[in-house]
């Protein structure tokens, strides 16, 4: 195999790798902004999602239970977003805060009662860990050209929650544009008034919004501490959740769009370490530091709408009041 | 807006969400298998005992300056969240003053031309936010949450870098010269004749009160400062009325990313006397929750930044009296803050309005 061949498989492995709890995070932004509810406490989420993962894994030894309670503990904070934001009508951004604040502190008060160990959790072992699968064929066909080191070195190896975010993707577009639960979230989000006046919850399909976004960000909380690391740290979601709003402003609330936004960061993110100290011409050493805040710069000049425009769903952040 | 007399909106709600607040966060610790009691007493403890209570006014400093950044946002209903990254720009400013005049002018005038500095460079990253969102209808939360990395990526890109401390690793400047520091309370007290605890507590506590009044004469006693309020009102009305909306909006984030800037006065001019990475480690996020429990008013920050200063000192002594609970627990109770005096404010008026107001009628 060339040797260039091996390098841009390697680090498209390494972009699904990172783009994965992206994605996952994205796609429940997604949802969540789709039925009008602003999502900032993606990264609250993820973070406690991590969190519960890894702690669980380690004490039942299993990483089912720990995915269990990844889930538990994101639609928890998911939970207390939606009472705030759809029972009581609060304020959307302030509530997303809040979670994210509470995600930070709880995880580290929670992690030092129970392990003691300056906020960490015990390093994992590999039965408490999903671990790389290797999907079939792929020795098999490893000798054929091109293909069959892609199947091998791309596609198959990774954990089973890398392919979860994939088929998230088509599963979240299924659900909003090809089901009437979808039809009427998305209503939700553009014209609350007109799915109230046909007789359906604005609030229901709101809090349904919701839980799927709570889902998803445990899905992805998991991955981070119980398949693509091993263990919690504190604050080892290090702003991946407000990444996925970037992208999920960058992709327009789109889940094409939004998957390729996901799979761009992540591609940045894989290359940024290996541009260290490359020499550019003209420009000199590459500024890594700077690489790496690229997306953040993109997604604000996108939203300037000096090169397309980012419209967001029409009711996003309005809480809806019925009329009596 | 609550539909409560002043009294009860402004002095008692922010109570209860308070003590709601401390009663999660009470069953938070009972779960972790302690008494709330006695953390609670430790808490307050190490917040006031003899030569804690400078550390306390210390962190208040950094929590009235965020505070009133987000509190002026907020008269005109703009989220800003940036302060945070507004506040690492103020340290950047300081940093380029310092390093750049401080072998050429006298310490005093250089620390004067920092402090405008801080202000100005503060100011200069919240414009940005608010002139998309005025102009080109971006929205300000987003832009703001940007920005935040994106100072982050400069601060880490030139403190890795260009503005490095020659000869070294670690990410930051050389120390300034003393000329340029803001000196320390207990020396100021020294000078007059009494004898106070060593505390970072430095000037910069003066200029934020004098901050605090200026903010107050602003909102309440400025046409612009009726502009802004009559903008959180109602933007519409507003515009009908004539004022013109989109410049008051880049204004009011100008003065509030001046403000979230100042923060740095505190952390680098006051205590660190050189750049370093994260220095405003997460207190542009905690002058949200200030903001929210102070009710915007200058006062109530004065009162809500005391009570966080308390809180974050208070929550240092968590660590070294208890095996399972540490000064986390102060973030915990930020949160919880958040969302009962923010996200939640309401949720209790309709019930505090029978149980009160029926009282008093009665009475009358």
């Amino acid at each position: 195999m060339p040797e260039v061949w091996i390098d841009i498989l390697a680090v498209l492995d390494g972009t699904a790798r990172l783009a994965a709890p992206l994605i996952l995070c994205a796609m429940a932004g997604l949802v969540s902004e789709r039925s009008g509810i602003v999502d900032i406490g993606l990264e609250g989420k993820l973070l406690a999602g991590a969190f519960a993962a890894a702690a669980v894994a380690t004490l039942a030894g299993s990483p089912w239970a720990g995915l269990a309670a990844a889930l538990a503990a994101s639609v928890m904070l998911a939970l207390v977003h939606g009472f705030a934001c759809i029972t009581h009508r609060g304020e959307q951004i302030v509530s997303g805060v809040a979670v994210n604040i509470l995600a930070l502190g709880m995880t580290v008060v929670i992690a030092n009662a129970l392990f003691r160990h300056g906020g960490h959790t015990p390093a994992l072992g590999a039965h408490e860990r999903f671990s790389p699968m290797a999907l079939p064929l792929s020795e098999t066909l490893r000798e054929v050209p091109v293909l069959g080191s892609l199947h091998a070195e791309l596609i198959s190896g990774h954990n089973l929650l890398v392919y979860a975010a994939f088929f998230s993707v088509p599963l979240v577009w299924w659900l909003l544009w090809r089901t009437r639960f979808g039809l009427r979230l998305r209503a939700a989000g553009e014209m609350p008034e007109a799915v109230d006046s046909a007789g359906v919850s604005v609030s229901a399909l709101r809090y349904r919004g919701i839980l799927i976004a709570g889902l998803l960000c445990g899905l992805a909380g998991a991955y981070l501490s119980i398949a693509h690391g091993a263990g919690f740290v504190r604050e080892m979601s290090a702003g991946k959740g407000f990444l996925a709003l970037a992208a999920l402003i960058f992709g327009r609330w789109k889940p094409l769009p939004v998957l390729f936004a996901c799979l761009l960061f992540g591609l940045l993110d894989t290359v940024a370490p290996r541009l260290q100290g490359v020499d550019l011409p003209l420009v000199g050493p590459v500024p890594v530091a700077l690489v790496s805040v690229l997306p953040y710069a993109m997604t604000v000049v996108l939203l300037a709408g000096f090169f397309g425009r980012a419209i967001p769903p029409r009711a996003l952040g309005r809480p809806f009041v019925k009329e009596h | 807006m609550t539909g409560l007399p002043r009294w009860l909106d402004i002095g008692v709600l922010p109570l209860v969400n308070l003590a709601l607040a401390l009663l999660a966060a009470a069953v938070v610790v009972v779960l972790v298998g302690e008494d709330p009691l006695h953390v609670f007493a430790v808490l307050l403890q190490g917040a006031f005992a003899p030569g804690a209570l400078g550390y306390t006014l210390y962190y208040a400093t950094n929590f009235i300056f965020t505070g009133l950044a987000a509190a002026l946002a907020f008269q005109a209903r703009l989220f800003n969240i940036g302060a945070e990254g507004q506040a690492m720009l103020g340290g950047l400013g300081i940093a380029f003053v310092c390093l750049s005049f401080e072998s050429v002018l006298p310490g005093p005038l250089v620390a004067v031309i920092a402090i405008a500095a801080a202000a100005l460079f503060g100011a200069a990253w919240a414009v940005v936010p608010g002139w998309l969102q005025a102009y080109r209808g971006s929205h300000i939360v987003i832009t703001t949450i940007m920005f935040n990395f994106l100072a982050s990526g400069l601060m880490v890109w030139l403190l890795s870098g260009p503005i490095m401390r020659p000869g070294q690793g670690s990410p930051q400047t050389r120390l300034f010269g003393e000329g340029v520091w803001l000196p320390a309370l207990h020396d100021l007290a020294r000078g007059l004749g009494f004898e106070a605890a060593r505390s970072p507590l430095n000037l910069s506590f003066l200029f934020a009160l004098l901050a605090c009044a200026a903010v107050w004469v602003l909102i309440w006693r400025t046409k612009f400062g009726y502009a802004l309020r009559a903008i959180g009102h109602s933007e519409e009305a507003a515009r009908y009325a004539g004022i013109p909306v989109r410049r008051a909006v880049v204004a009011a984030m100008a003065l509030s990313g001046a403000l979230a800037g100042c923060m740095a006065l505190n952390e680098i001019l006051g205590v660190q006397h050189k750049l370093v990475l994260n220095f405003s480690a997460g207190y542009g996020f905690t002058g949200i929750a200030v903001a929210l429990m102070g009710r915007n008013h200058p006062l109530g920050i004065l009162a809500a930044s005391l009570l966080f200063g308390a809180l974050f000192q208070g929550g240092a002594e968590l660590n070294f009296e208890f095996e399972t609970i540490t000064h986390e627990l102060a973030l915990v109770i930020q949160g919880l803050v958040i969302l009962f005096s923010g996200a939640l404010a309401y949720m209790f008026t309709p019930w505090l309005a029978r149980l009160l107001l029926s009282r008093s009628a009665a009475r009358a």
